[in-house]
């Protein structure tokens, strides 16, 4: 069988298909795992970042919907930490989702996704972990109710949701493409928000990177080939976007600006490329047109656009291309779940400063100025202009979230 | 009790443009640099989001963004027989605060001055014979052609939107012909004209001007800066001067420096800090840091290599005063240094009623406008005029913001049905051909302390003797007469001219470029600071800012000031730091 092998390159590791086994070249195992760890954004969810937290030291909270996680240490410290882990024992975590003393992991972890890395590959990650500097922590108590406390019930999860897989070269396709799957179903773990859940948090197969409901956000659909979400965008797009912190069509914010801020940018650009041709390559269905709206709904959305948004996205919602987001193309606003445009109206958002674009942009929040009507007719407006037919938005549903963002906020 | 901080290698005191730009390049090359800011943080999206900024009532009538007068102010008088008294409310000029300074709110008119106007003193003396003993102007000791690569970097950094007059020595069509020669282009072209340009450019045309487009930092379209800062085109919303712009248009340096500071660990920003003074070595050779104050009252003694003032002109020399640096200057003998040559500028203008045109004010942007230069510094020959320096003639639309702005014509009442029905009338009609006037420094236009008022430190407030001098009157009954004559062939109903006569008043809005106090030159006996900006006295205290200029231009002074600062960065850079003492023997 095929098999994904790392090799490394000179001067910063980068990730590539070849026969066979992994090799080593000049860098070392630590300098792979440092770039396989931010591939894996891993640092992300093991830093309490909304505390300052020490990188990597964990105990950040972890909405799920089924309750309150708390992230582990990933830091080599005896008592709280990896110190005592081996290679073996991090392997079975990332592989398995299974820890040191073979309790089940709960899937908050994406080990579903990085199981798909090789022995290699969670080697050096575990070596590069073990050369950071050890920091003892406080353990906090995941707040889960019954039975999800148990741990054993993820071990029923993942019988119905877990495959213990390996990655399986597609012989027809490019490296390129291989590797850009690879890299998204694996390390960069997209689907982990990008595709539609069950009931029980699990990856649904038939909603494969069409959109996924989290937290209240909706990452969108980022299949970029025939009707997908990010069909009008090319391949350089998609790049600019994950190197830089901006495209022409929208800038990362929120989550996906984490996302970028501590991972994607400081990918090398060969696999970054190797993504977009991946993502560009996934066709979607079409979608049926939704039923059009009344039309003094439309008039009011339009007056209330003119009014608070044009000045930035232009009259005709054209926005400025790598500054204000085109709105007609949209796949935030276009969406089925218009949750994440509701969300930005109402408490804005900003774009994430990167290295190469430090601007701090941000949309400002109109929780304050607009009505739960006048936003819904806002976005029912939006969602219906030209030929598209994305759907009404409710005043509900605008009301909800604002109930929400006035709970968690 | 004073708690005594780590060291630093720079200390920069303020951090407005001047304060932005050192910390850049300064951090760039690897010191370890603290900002220290008397107000607040300012942001976009959090302090003048688009969604608020254009409040009328809480920026430009409660002057949101500016200095308040009840923690410090400068008391004013005319001339030294009177007694000076606190201005409790900002008129002539508004001084900024917070970060970003007046940076933050001013309009964008991003000049650089003449050639001539750096050597005015040898200029002027040269061409028309001895100066008056009163006028006590002098050269920069920095030269146009030194500066011309710093003009340069800062029309980048703003992504300036005009046209070249005067690329490499080659006069080119539509821009200044009198502009120093210029290395490069403007790296945006200029913004869309309104009917009132369009009318004021065929005006100046029929006459023989040179009309050009206003050198203007909103943006006529997107632009990335060097920093990879991004700018937005400007909506030409016509709310510029005082606020905030929401829309990422205007060049300030949060939107074109300041984010670039934050991700770098070596740059340090402490607000709602007050420097209270510069602290000086035993020997009286060095500066040993700064002293300031908490908003919760503590002191702290923040020790530097390296103290630059970047504060406001008024506030450098008046930290200078206050920390015994260098000798105060006395009109009486005329010797001394600090506080000498406070200039201001004369600003008159006309302004034209169009019956049937409109001239829709309300699209306006700070910068949007067209000017002609034929009057300027010393573009025309003043032989026997009496006087020398000049100012530029602009038609600009500013704004038509409505609690601020409604013109009506001469004869009007002021309030009262009568009025209502003329501004109603006028309101889309009118247009303003202004005159931007220099201002000569003169022996008895000086800054000290004042004797009697003090701020809430206890401190003594600045006092500022001022009044136009006989240079300015002729200055500007010279160039007013023209202003009127290009209105009057704009092809409106009537023209009113609103000329400057009699004393300087401390109260109707001028312009907010006050300069002098801390200037520049050749000489430790008439100047605070050598050609590199730095102190005569204390070798590793720097200043910036526009109280360096010997006197003052016809022309807005951003663009001169961010170029001073960036030569005397570069000098810190590859000269001081190498070798620390003066980079000028006296």
């Amino acid at each position: 069988m095929r098999r994904l092998a790392l090799i490394t390159a000179f001067c910063g590791a980068s990730f590539a298909l070849g026969e066979g086994q992994a090799q080593e070249l000049s860098s070392s195992e630590v300098e792979r795992g440092r770039y396989l760890t931010q591939a894996g954004d891993c640092k992300a969810c093991h830093t309490d970042i909304e505390n300052d937290g020490i990188p990597f030291a964990g105990g950040r909270a972890l909405m799920t919907p089924f309750g309150t996680i708390y992230s582990s240490n990933l830091t080599p410290d005896d008592e709280t930490g990896l110190g005592r882990w081996t290679r073996e024992d991090f392997y079975n975590a990332l592989n398995e989702g299974i820890d040191d003393e073979g309790r089940h992991l709960y899937p908050a972890m994406p080990y579903p996704y990085f199981t798909l890395m090789t022995r290699q590959q969670t080697d050096a990650i575990f070596a590069y972990l073990q050369s950071l500097e050890p920091v003892q922590v406080e353990e906090q108590e995941n707040d889960l109710p019954f039975p999800l406390n148990i741990r054993m019930s993820v071990s029923g999860w993942k019988l119905l949701f877990f495959d213990d897989e390996e990655f399986v070269i597609n012989p027809d396709r490019s490296e390129e493409w291989n590797r850009g799957r690879f890299l998204v179903d694996g390390p960069l773990h997209c689907g982990a928000c990008h595709s539609g859940k069950n009931l029980l948090g699990a990856s649904k197969d038939d909603e494969y990177l069409r959109g996924g409901t989290l937290q209240n956000w909706f990452a969108p659909n980022i299949r970029g080939g025939e009707n997908g979400g990010i069909a009008h965008w090319d391949e350089d797009d998609i790049f600019e976007f994950l190197k830089y912190g901006r495209a022409e069509h929208t800038a990362p914010m929120q989550r996906m600006g984490e996302v970028v801020a501590i991972s994607t940018q400081f990918l090398q650009e060969e696999d970054l490329r190797a993504v977009a041709t991946y993502l560009k390559s996934l066709d979607d269905t079409s979608r049926e047109p939704e039923e059009a709206p009344e039309t003094a709904r439309l008039e009011a959305g339009e007056g209330i656009y003119f009014d608070n948004c044009a000045a930035c996205h232009a009259t005709d919602a054209s926005g400025v291309p790598y500054f204000f987001a085109p709105l007609g193309t949209s796949n935030k606003l276009h969406a089925k779940d218009p949750s994440t445009v509701i969300r930005i109206i109402l408490g804005g958002a900003r774009a994430q400063p990167t290295e190469t674009v430090p601007s701090m942009l941000a949309m400002p929040p109109f929780a304050w100025k607009l009505t739960d009507t006048q936003i819904a007719d806002l976005l029912t407006f939006l969602r219906n202009t030209g030929d598209r037919r994305s759907g009404a938005v409710s005043a509900e549903a605008v009301a909800e979230m604002r109930e929400y963002l006035a709970e968690e906020y | 009790m004073t708690n005594h901080l780590p060291k630093v290698d720079v200390v920069l005191v303020g951090f407005g443009w001047t304060g932005a730009i050192y910390a850049e390049k300064l951090t760039a090359a690897g010191m370890e640099v603290l900002a220290l800011e008397r107000g607040p943080w300012r942001d976009t999206p959090k302090d003048f989001a688009t969604t608020f900024a254009q409040d009328e009532l809480r920026y430009y009538w409660r002057h949101g963004m500016f200095q308040e007068t009840s923690q410090s102010t400068v008391t004013f008088r005319n001339n030294g027989a009177q007694t000076a008294l606190p201005m409790r409310h900002w008129g002539s000029f508004l001084p900024g605060n917070g970060v970003g300074g007046s940076g933050v709110h001013w309009n964008g008119q991003t000049y650089r001055f003449l050639p001539s106007d750096f050597v005015a003193k040898s200029h002027n003396a040269e061409r028309y014979g001895p100066l008056p003993e009163d006028m006590t102007i002098q050269d920069y000791g920095v030269t146009y052609e030194e500066l011309e690569p710093h003009f340069d970097y800062f029309e980048k950094i703003c992504g300036i939107c005009g046209t070249a007059g005067n690329l490499r020595g080659d006069i080119q069509k539509g821009g200044n012909p009198f502009e120093g020669p210029r290395s490069d282009e403007y790296p945006n072209p200029p913004m869309e004209m309104t009917f009132s340009q369009d009318r004021f450019e065929a005006a100046a045309r029929e006459m023989g001007l040179n009309p050009f487009p206003v050198p203007s930092a909103n943006m006529s379209r997107a632009y990335v800066n060097p920093l990879g800062l991004q700018l937005a085109p400007c909506t030409y919303c016509g709310f510029c001067e005082k606020y905030g712009c929401g829309n990422y248009a205007k060049s300030s340096p949060q939107t074109t420096i300041i984010p670039v500071l934050m991700q770098r660990p070596n740059f340090t920003l402490r607000t709602d800090s007050e420097v209270l003074s510069v602290e000086k070595s035993a020997d009286g050779t060095r500066a040993t840091g700064v002293t300031y104050v908490d908003t919760s009252g503590e002191r702290f003694f923040q020790p530097a290599e390296v103290v630059v003032l970047c504060a406001y002109p008024l506030e450098n020399t008046r930290l200078m005063l206050l920390s015994e640096i260098g000798t105060p200057y006395d009109p009486q003998t005329g010797e001394g240094v600090v506080g000498k040559n406070y200039c201001y500028q004369v600003m008159s203008g006309a302004t034209v009623f169009f019956d049937e045109e409109y001239t829709n004010g309300f699209v306006g942007a700070g910068a949007l406008g067209m000017a002609v230069d034929e009057y300027n510094g010393d573009n025309f020959d003043h032989s026997g005029l009496g006087f020398i320096g000049g100012g530029y003639i602009a038609c600009y639309t500013t704004n038509a913001r409505p609690i601020e702005s409604h013109p009506v014509p001469d004869g009007v009442p002021g309030w009262g049905s009568e009025w209502k029905q003329s501004v109603r009338a006028n309101f889309l009609k009118t247009t303003t051909v202004g005159v931007h006037g220099a201002s000569m420094a003169h022996r008895s236009n000086y800054l000290d302390l004042d004797p009697t008022y003090t701020d809430r430190h206890g401190r003594p407030l600045l006092r500022m003797t001022y009044d136009f001098t006989l240079n300015d009157r002729r200055l500007t009954a010279h160039i007013t007469p023209v202003a009127e004559e290009i209105a009057r062939g704009m092809g409106g109903r009537e023209v009113n001219v609103a000329e400057r006569k009699g004393s300087y008043d401390s109260m109707p809005y001028q312009t907010t470029h006050n300069t002098g106090g801390t200037i520049m030159g050749n000489d430790p006996q008439t100047s605070v600071c050598n050609r590199y900006c730095q102190s005569w006295d204390l070798h590793n205290l720097f200043v910036a800012g526009a109280g360096l200029f010997p006197q003052n231009a016809g022309y807005n002074p951003t663009g001169t000031v961010a170029a001073l600062a960036y030569w005397t960065v570069a000098a810190i850079i590859d000269q001081y730091m190498a070798d620390p003492g003066s980079l000028v023997q006296a």
